[in-house]
């Protein structure tokens, strides 16, 4: 047995839904951070800190605990679809997003906190409405911390194991992740076929972040290894 | 004040329990200004780009009132304060704030955004060329020289069509020349218009140069206001005086006064020297102060004679400290002179600590202070 596509492919699918999902609901949550003076913002980047340290096991144990037939969000979700989330693809994306959220708001809120605030006055006095000062000043001066968050949380969400185990199980095509898939290959003394794998994903994790930093040298200095 | 002028009442403390700012610092100022220049004049610290955050509206005043060509700006009875985007108000940073990574030309353009493209592109070009910086139209700040940038940051503002004119310190690093040059495009421009500039700087030549009028902030307050030859030439205060740049200030009693010759003879401290200075309304015995600058003290090195100069000071040399392309010179006459000399006239005069020498100083360089 060679590289299971399958499982290539549902990987690569679920790193690009939660790094584009990421990066939508990653924004405005590093903007609040980074820019909010609110006291107690120290429990809220503790709280999205908190998959850097925590077992994938423990968040995951969570994750399908929330997304189960007894808890409000599963029962809700059953009532809709007819299904529950648990060992479903859906299911799987939600654990990587809480999973993954650190490495996409990390970089993108010292991106935000490193924009040159004259900028931002420069900005209103010539008119501009915040909207338009966001979009036209905070977004290109903060770029490279936006492009080195999407591909931190695309990488991190391709080798993700714990998390996806707990929450997705081992369905082929639903859940099965390469992770997983290099798993069961060790498990069943298959080291040329885990080999391949691997190999193929360290290329892949390799090359992604040659290209991040080698279009983009600034995000060198952004604290893309958080 | 005219209709079209800026009329600005505030009070503004910031910085309590600051640990940068271990006292709290309060702007309090009370002013109008009519179109055309008016300086704002002050040392470092002193409240001035607070004072022009809080027109543009990037500072929030505890209280007061701004307005602006008769629309208010900002009243803090009434509650209002119109957002920096909507008031109108030109502002050219000390440190430009140019967007680094747009072109001269968007650049400009940021703040047309309203305007269809076609018009947006005339009036950058427009301006850009008023400037003389259209050859840099395309290139991004960091491609451009100091001089440049300053252009482009003025076009950027002014292209706008500002009701009023905020410049902090827009000139500060450029040379003479480039400024003059700068100073003349800008009164150009303003000529049309008739928008009131305020223009922040700390330089005597340019608030001579340009200034209908002068207001000094000194601590958050205004410590004086008038034309710059009246504040800075007679000045009132001694704050004014050090800032424009009297190195020597003595404690004076008036000795005698001439009425008819316009002059009063005025001991120094606790010395025997008489210093002729201009006559002010005293009495003799009267305490004053005088203040001389610097540069307007002649130093020769035998006694001199057949000069119009009536205050000849004999004394000796103290110290010699060479401060750039200048030596700053001190004399003991009894009192302590400061004194400014070329690095040629150190080296022809052969001057060194110990020597006897004379020090020239003209009636009207000194300048009588209220005490």
């Amino acid at each position: 047995m060679t590289i299971d596509w399958q499982a290539f492919w549902l990987t690569l699918r679920l790193a690009a839904t939660v790094s584009v999902i990421l990066l939508l609901i990653g924004v405005p949550i590093a903007c609040w951070l980074a820019f909010s003076r609110w006291r107690g913002k120290f429990l809220v980047e503790s709280l999205v800190a908190l998959p850097v340290v925590l077992p994938p096991t423990v968040l995951g144990f969570y994750v399908l605990v929330a997304l189960g037939p007894h808890s409000p969000l599963g029962r809700t979700w059953q009532s809709m679809t007819g299904h529950t989330l648990a060992f479903t693809f859906t299911g799987l994306v939600i654990g990587s997003i809480l999973y993954s959220l650190p490495f996409a708001v990390q970089p993108f809120a010292a991106s935000f906190r490193s924009v040159d605030r004259r900028l931002l006055k420069a900005s209103a006095v010539l008119g501009a409405s915040p909207w338009r000062t966001f979009l036209k000043v905070v977004i290109p001066s903060a770029r490279a911390g936006l492009i080195s968050g999407f591909a931190l949380s695309f990488a991190h969400t391709l080798g993700e194991f714990g998390v996806v185990l707990m929450v997705g199980g081992n369905i082929p095509g639903v859940t099965r992740t390469v992770s997983i898939d290099i798993f069961d290959q060790v498990q069943s003394s298959n080291y040329a076929s885990a080999n391949q794998t691997a190999l193929l994903l360290l290329v892949l994790c390799f090359g992604l972040l040659t290209l991040v930093y080698g279009l983009n040298p600034r995000a060198r200095a952004l604290g893309a290894g958080q | 004040m005219s209709e079209s002028g800026l009329k600005v009442a505030v009070r503004h403390e910031f910085g309590r329990n600051a640990a940068s700012r271990p006292e709290s610092f309060s702007l309090q100022v009370d002013f109008s200004i009519d179109p055309g220049f008016t300086i704002l004049f002050g040392p470092s610290g002193a409240g001035k780009t607070t004072l022009l955050d809080c027109i543009a509206g990037l500072a929030t005043p505890q209280e007061g009132c701004i307005t602006s060509s008769g629309r208010k700006l900002f009243d803090s009875r009434a509650k209002l304060n119109v957002p920096p985007q909507r008031r109108s108000v030109g502002y050219v940073f000390q440190e430009l704030n140019l967007f680094p990574y747009m072109t001269a030309t968007e650049n400009v353009e940021y703040g047309l955004f309203k305007l269809p493209l076609a018009e947006r592109c005339r009036l950058a070009t427009a301006i850009l060329a008023a400037f003389g910086v259209e050859s840099v139209a395309r290139r991004r700040p960091s491609e451009i020289s100091g001089g440049e940038r300053q252009r482009v940051a003025l076009a950027r503002a002014l292209v706008t069509d500002p009701a009023v004119l905020l410049l902090d310190e827009p000139l500060a690093a450029l040379d003479a020349a480039t400024k003059t040059t700068i100073l003349e495009d800008l009164r150009a421009w303003n000529r049309t218009r008739q928008v009131p500039i305020l223009y922040v700087t700390h330089s005597r030549g340019e608030a001579f140069a340009l200034g209908e009028r002068l207001l000094v902030l000194e601590n958050g307050r205004i410590v004086a206001q008038g034309a710059p030859h009246e504040v800075l030439s007679a000045p009132l205060q001694e704050t004014v005086a050090q800032l424009a740049g009297f190195e020597n200030i003595f404690d004076v009693t008036v000795d005698s006064q001439h009425p008819e010759r316009g002059t009063m003879m005025c001991r120094l401290g606790p010395s025997q020297v008489l210093l002729e200075t201009p006559l002010v309304r005293s009495q003799v015995g009267d305490g004053l102060r005088v203040g001389v600058r610097a540069g307007d003290v002649l130093l020769a090195v035998a006694p001199p004679t057949g000069l119009s100069a009536r205050n000849i000071i004999a004394g000796s040399m103290t110290s010699l400290q060479q401060r750039d392309v200048m030596v700053q010179a001190v004399v003991d006459c009894g009192v302590s002179f400061q004194v400014h000399l070329t690095l040629a006239a150190r080296d022809d005069l052969r001057l060194a600590p110990g020597n006897k020498v004379w020090l020239v100083v003209k009636t009207y360089s000194c300048q009588v202070l209220r005490p």
